[in-house]
């Protein structure tokens, strides 16, 4: 292992993290809800409820952070490597397993890690340690 | 079932679309709505690139105080219930559910935030991910319906 201090950005990691964190606060203090983003995106594949509202101006609003950011100043590139096959095979596997584990990066990564929950830390460890296994297969042994 | 809201559920319906656009643009200032940045992390055999590990760093930092406080509330400022997670069991579930969810991270570097992101941004491989993503959530739900009725009978 080597750093790739080129592209490592701890300053912009650090404030965007801190806006993150900021969003999880702000949705559990005044609506008393987690920012779970793929148990948010779930519930808005459930027959309309009162439920319902909260989480589709909390997916709009994820929607339109670019275009809000692009008004202020460019936004930075994008690099998607894979291609169509594996991304909607990764959709499948990420839809899947966020319902089947209960949680994605946001719910289990910050939220539950946030509330010290040994459950997300579990959850966390493991989608981090399947990542870094899923990438080392595909790029240093399969060669994608 | 009724599905008007009253003010205070406007309300809060209203910060947690102020709370998406927060959350959207930390996803883009920390540089996470890039794929190719997550997996740089993912990536520990190559040239790391240590970013994620600071954005959740900052998150944490920040979550940590809004947990504690909100973990003594009894209803939220805009007085809705508040809806901590009760689970505290560490099954199969969750960690067979979590290593797929990674293996799929790991093949795109994509996870649900910055693919809403991306499909803001208008990136039709952002488009096909969150399709694909909301196929496996209904064929997740659709499977458990399916083993729930096998395991009655």
């Amino acid at each position: 292992m080597h750093i790739a201090w080129n592209s490592f950005t701890p300053g912009g990691a650090l404030v965007g993290g801190m806006l993150i964190g900021a969003a999880a606060a702000l949705l559990v203090l005044f609506t008393g809800r987690i920012a779970g983003i793929s148990g948010i995106v779930a519930g808005l594949l459930q027959p309309p409820s009162r439920d319902t509202g909260w989480r589709v101006l909390f997916v709009l609003g994820l929607l339109l952070a670019p275009l809000l950011y692009s008004a202020i100043t460019a936004l930075p590139a994008v690099h998607i490597d894979a291609g169509y096959p594996q991304v909607v095979l990764a959709g499948l596997l990420v839809g899947v397993g966020t319902r089947y584990g209960a949680g994605c990066t946001s719910g289990h990564g910050v939220c539950g890690l946030s509330r010290f929950s040994p459950r997300s830390a579990v959850a966390t460890a493991s989608f981090m340690g399947a990542g870094f296994v899923s990438v080392y297969l595909l790029r240093h042994l399969a060669g994608f | 079932m009724d599905a008007k809201m009253n003010n205070k559920e406007m309300l809060a319906a209203l910060a947690a679309g102020v709370a998406g656009l927060l959350f959207g643009l930390g996803l883009i200032v920390s540089g996470m709505a890039d794929p190719a940045k997550v997996l740089g992390f993912l990536d520990l055999a190559g040239a790391w690139d240590p970013s994620l590990a600071f954005v959740m760093g900052g998150a944490i930092g920040v979550g940590v105080i809004a947990f504690a406080r909100a973990r003594k509330m009894q209803q939220s400022l805009l007085g809705q219930p508040m809806q901590l997670p009760a689970a505290t069991r560490i099954d199969r579930r969750l960690i067979l559910g979590s290593l797929l969810f990674g293996v799929g991270w790991g093949i795109a570097g994509i996870c649900p935030g910055p693919a809403l992101v991306l499909l803001g941004e208008g990136e039709r491989k952002g488009m096909a991910f969150v399709v694909a993503m909301l196929a496996g959530m209904v064929l997740f739900r659709w499977l458990e319906s399916r083993s729930r009725h096998g395991s009655q009978s």
